[in-house]
C-alpha cells in the first residue's frame, strides 16, 4: 500500500528526517514510537503534503502510484487520511458544510454522485454515533470551541466518513482522558478491514494496548532505529528512551 | 507651486461652474433647498475638493477623480423609458415596495401593492413643494457644509433624491427597495440630496441598491440625511454594484432619539472609488447604532469606510464591524471613530475591522479612534490585516477538498460574520450568493448591470 525509500525531508533548510524506509501492507498497523524531536510528525506531514516540508531525496508510492508530486487533496481524495495533532479551529466555516463538500469531493474522486441532503445525514449520524460525538458540534464552526478530546474524536469522526485506505494517527492520544481514549480506539477499531492500513504515531504505550500493532518502529535522529513486534512498545514502556540512545551512541 | 495652482484650479472650475449654472439651479427648485444653496456653496469656495492632507480624507484623495470633464444633469430630464421595465431586481422571495432614481432624480412611477397609510415615498423637490413645513424642519440640519466639502458641494447642487417618511407607530412589514441607477450620454457628475423621517415608534427596512446601465464615466456625490424617532427601528441595507469607473461619494448622517435602534449594512462589491460616510448621533439615551460593512476589491479598486458614531446621551450602545478582501493592487481605508461625550454614561461602544489580503501588492489602512469624555463606559477597538491563514487551509485541503475551493471556503468564512447581521432572510441569501460569486473571481452584478472591470 505504501512504500517510503529512504525518504529525506528538511523544514527551514533543517534535515529531520535522513533515510526513511518503510513498506505497510493491506490490513497492517504499524506504530511509530519515538523521543521528541525525533521526526514523527514531520513524516506524517510529509506523507500528507504539508508544503513546509521539503523532501531532499528518496521516493514515496501509495497504492503504487508516486505520492510525492500530487497535491494534498488528492493524496486525500486517493484515500490517504492524517489525524492532525493539533486540529486547527476554522472559525466561519460550518462543520456541517464543510465535512459534505469533502465526502463528497471524495465522491467525485471515485466517479459517484454526490450525496443527497438526505443520505449525508444519515451518514453523518451513524458515523457520529461511532465516535460518540454529540450533535451540538456539528452546527459549530470547524474545531470551534471544541475541547481536546472533541477535537480529536473529530478527527476520527471525519476518518469514519471520508473512509480512507491509509489512515496516519498523529498523536491521536494525546490530551485524552483514558475514557475518551477508549472511545477513540474503538473508532479507529472499527474502521479497520483487510483492505485498510494504519500508522499510530505515539509516544505511549497505553493506546497501543486498544489499538494493537503488527509492528512498532522506533524512529529517532530521522531514521527508524529499531522494528520489532508490539512487545516492542512494551519494552520501552519499561525502559525509557535512553537504552535505543546508547545503543546508537547519541 | 504648479500642483498648488493646479489643486486651486480643480476647484476652480466647480466654482465656474456653479456660477455659470447658478440660475438653472435655483430656478425651479424649492424655497428650502435654495435658502440653504448659496451658504452651501461659500462653504465649498472655504474649503474645496478634500485632498489627503484633510485629516479626514488622509487616505482618499479625492482629486483625481475629480479631474475629469463632466457634465451636469442640473435639470429633470423627459423620462425616456421605465426603469422599472428594462430593469427588474431578481431577487427571489424579496417582495419589497420598489422605487428608483436614475441620475440622482426619483423616478415617478407605478409600483405593485400599496405602503402602509401615510407612508411616503417620493421625490425630495416635489415634497418640497407640497409639504414645505414637514421637510424644512428636517432638511439640511445634520449634514453640515462647513465641515465636509462633499456635502458643501452636495447641497450647493442639490435638486432632487428620495424622500421617505414613516409616521408615528406604523410599521412597514414590506421593505422598501430604491434602486439607483446612472445612464446618462456622457461621463457625468450626479448630485443626489435624500432625507429619511421615521416618527417616534416607526419601524423600516430600506434597501439601497446602486447601479451603473452604461460604460461612461460617473461621480455620484450623495449625501442622505436620516432622522430617527424615539423607539424607532430602521433597517438600512446598501448595495453598491457599480462598475469601475464610478466614484461613489455616499454621505450618510443619521441622528437618533431615545431607545431608536438602526441598523446599517453596506456592501460594496463593485465600483472605482467608493467613499462611505457614516455618521451617527446617538441623541437620546439608550439608543442603539449597528454599523457593519463588507468590501470586496480587487484590480485598482479604492474603498474607504469613514465612521463616526456620536454617544451624546447615556446608556447607549455602538456595534460596528467593517470587512474588506483585497486582492490585486487594491487599495482600502477604514476610519472609524467613537466619540462618547461627557453626559454619555454607561455608554457601551465596540469596534472591529479585519482585513483580508490576497495579493502582495492590496494595501489597506485602518485606523480606530476613541475620544472619551465620560468616565463610566465600555469602549473596545481591534483592527486587524492578514492573509489567509495557511494552517488551515492545509486542513482542508488534507481531506480533500481542493485548494481554490478551500480558499473560498476561508474567504466566505471570513465574511460570514458580516453577512450572517442581514435580518432580511430573502435579501442575506442573495447577498451571500453574491459574495461566493464575487469571491469565486465572476462579477457579482445583481442583473443587467453594466461592467467594465478591466478599467
Amino acid at each position: 500500500m505504501l512504500k517510503i525509500k529512504n525518504l529525506y525531508a528538511s523544514v527551514d533548510g533543517q534535515e529531520i528526517l535522513k533515510g526513511i524506509n518503510l513498506e505497510i501492507k493491506p490490513g497492517e498497523v504499524h506504530a511509530i514510537m519515538g523521543p521528541n524531536g525525533s521526526g514523527k510528525s514531520t513524516l506524517a506531514n510529509v506523507l500528507a503534503g504539508k508544503q513546509e516540508y521539503e523532501v531532499t531525496a528518496g521516493e514515496v508510492t501509495f497504492l503504487g502510484e508516486n505520492l510525492l508530486d500530487k497535491a494534498p487533496e488528492t493524496r486525500a481524495k486517493d484515500g490517504l487520511f492524517l489525524s492532525f495533532q493539533y486540529p486547527v479551529e476554522i472559525p466561519g466555516v460550518p462543520m456541517a458544510n464543510f465535512i459534505k463538500t469533502a465526502v463528497n469531493e471524495h465522491r467525485v474522486h471515485r466517479g459517484e454522485k454526490e450525496l443527497t441532503a438526505g443520505q449525508f445525514l444519515k451518514l453523518m449520524r451513524e458515523k457520529m454515533e461511532l465516535v460518540e460525538m454529540k450533535t451540538k458540534l456539528t452546527n459549530r464552526s470547524v474545531n470551534e470551541g471544541f475541547s481536546g478530546g472533541e477535537k480529536k474524536k473529530n478527527e476520527i469522526f471525519q476518518m469514519a466518513m471520508l473512509e480512507p485506505k491509509l489512515a496516519i494517527l498523529d498523536e491521536t492520544d494525546s490530551g485524552l482522558d483514558i475514557d475518551a481514549l477508549r472511545t477513540v480506539a474503538n473508532g479507529v477499531n472499527a474502521l479497520k478491514s483487510p483492505e485498510t492500513s494504519s500508522i499510530v504515531i505515539t509516544h505511549y504505550q497505553r493506546l497501543l494496548d486498544y489499538i494493537v500493532p503488527d509492528f512498532v518502529h522506533i524512529l529517532y535522529h530521522g531514521k527508524i532505529v529499531k522494528t520489532a513486534g508490539k512487545e516492542l512498545a512494551l519494552e520501552l514502556e519499561e525502559k525509557g528512551y535512553d537504552w535505543i540512545k546508547s545503543e546508537k551512541g547519541n | 507651486m504648479s500642483v498648488l495652482v493646479e489643486k486651486a484650479d480643480l476647484s476652480l472650475k466647480y466654482i465656474a461652474h456653479y456660477n455659470k449654472v447658478k440660475e438653472l439651479l435655483v430656478k425651479g427648485s424649492p424655497d428650502i433647498l435654495n435658502a440653504q444653496r448659496k451658504k452651501a456653496f461659500q462653504d465649498f469656495v472655504m474649503q474645496g475638493i478634500p485632498t489627503n492632507k484633510n485629516e479626514k480624507y488622509k487616505y482618499t484623495n479625492l482629486h483625481p477623480y475629480f479631474l475629469p470633464d463632466f457634465s451636469f444633469i442640473h435639470q429633470r430630464e423627459a423620462q425616456k423609458t421605465d426603469p422599472n421595465a428594462i430593469f427588474h431586481c431578481d431577487v427571489p422571495q424579496l417582495d419589497s415596495y420598489v422605487k428608483t432614481t436614475t441620475n440622482g432624480w426619483f423616478n415617478e412611477s407605478k409600483t405593485e401593492g400599496d405602503l402602509p397609510e401615510g407612508v411616503i415615498l417620493e421625490s425630495l423637490e416635489k415634497m418640497m413643494k407640497e409639504q414645505p413645513g414637514l421637510v424644512e424642519k428636517y432638511y439640511a440640519k445634520i449634514a453640515k457644509s462647513n465641515t465636509d466639502a462633499m456635502v458643501a458641494l452636495n447641497t450647493a447642487f442639490a435638486k432632487d433624491g428620495y424622500f421617505l417618511y414613516v409616521p408615528k407607530n406604523v410599521v412597514c412589514e414590506q421593505p422598501i427597495q430604491l434602486i439607483n441607477f446612472l445612464e446618462a450620454p456622457e461621463n457625468s457628475f450626479v448630485t443626489q440630496r435624500n432625507l429619511v423621517i421615521l416618527e417616534q415608534g416607526a419601524d423600516v427596512k430600506l434597501i439601497l441598491c446602486d447601479h451603473t446601465l452604461n460604460l461612461n464615466r460617473y461621480l455620484c456625490n450623495s449625501v442622505t440625511e436620516i432622522f430617527v424617532g424615539e423607539n424607532a427601528n430602521l433597517d438600512y441595507y446598501t448595495l453598491q454594484n457599480q462598475h469601475n469607473r464610478t466614484t461613489n461619494i455616499n454621505s450618510v448622517f443619521v441622528q437618533q432619539e431615545r431607545d431608536s435602534v438602526v441598523t446599517s449594512h453596506t456592501s460594496s462589491f463593485h465600483g472605482g472609488l467608493i467613499r462611505n460616510n457614516m455618521e451617527f448621533v446617538l441623541n437620546g439615551e439608550n439608543a442603539e447604532a449597528n454599523v457593519f460593512g463588507m468590501a470586496f476589491l480587487d484590480k485598482k479598486q479604492h474603498v474607504d469606510n469613514f465612521t463616526q458614531i456620536i454617544h451624546k446621551k447615556p446608556n447607549g450602545q455602538s456595534n460596528q464591524v467593517y470587512k474588506n478582501v483585497l486582492d490585486d493592487e487594491a487599495t482600502g481605508a477604514f476610519s472609524g471613530l467613537i466619540h462618547v461625550v461627557r453626559d454619555a454614561q454607561n455608554t457601551n461602544a465596540f469596534q472591529q475591522n479585519n482585513n483580508l489580503l490576497l495579493s502582495d501588492t492590496a494595501t489597506m489602512q485602518t485606523k480606530p479612534q476613541l475620544i472619551i469624555d465620560a468616565d463610566d463606559v465600555k469602549c473596545s477597538h481591534g483592527a486587524t490585516v492578514g492573509q489567509i491563514d495557511e494552517e488551515a487551509l492545509f486542513y482542508l485541503r488534507a481531506r480533500g477538498i481542493n485548494e481554490d475551493k478551500a480558499r473560498l471556503m476561508m474567504m466566505n468564512a471570513f465574511m460570514h460574520e458580516v453577512v450572517r447581521k442581514i435580518s432580511v432572510e430573502a435579501l442575506r441569501d442573495r447577498i451571500d450568493e453574491l459574495v461566493e460569486r464575487r469571491l469565486n473571481g465572476e462579477v457579482a452584478k445583481c442583473h443587467e448591470c453594466a461592467y467594465q472591470c478591466e478599467v
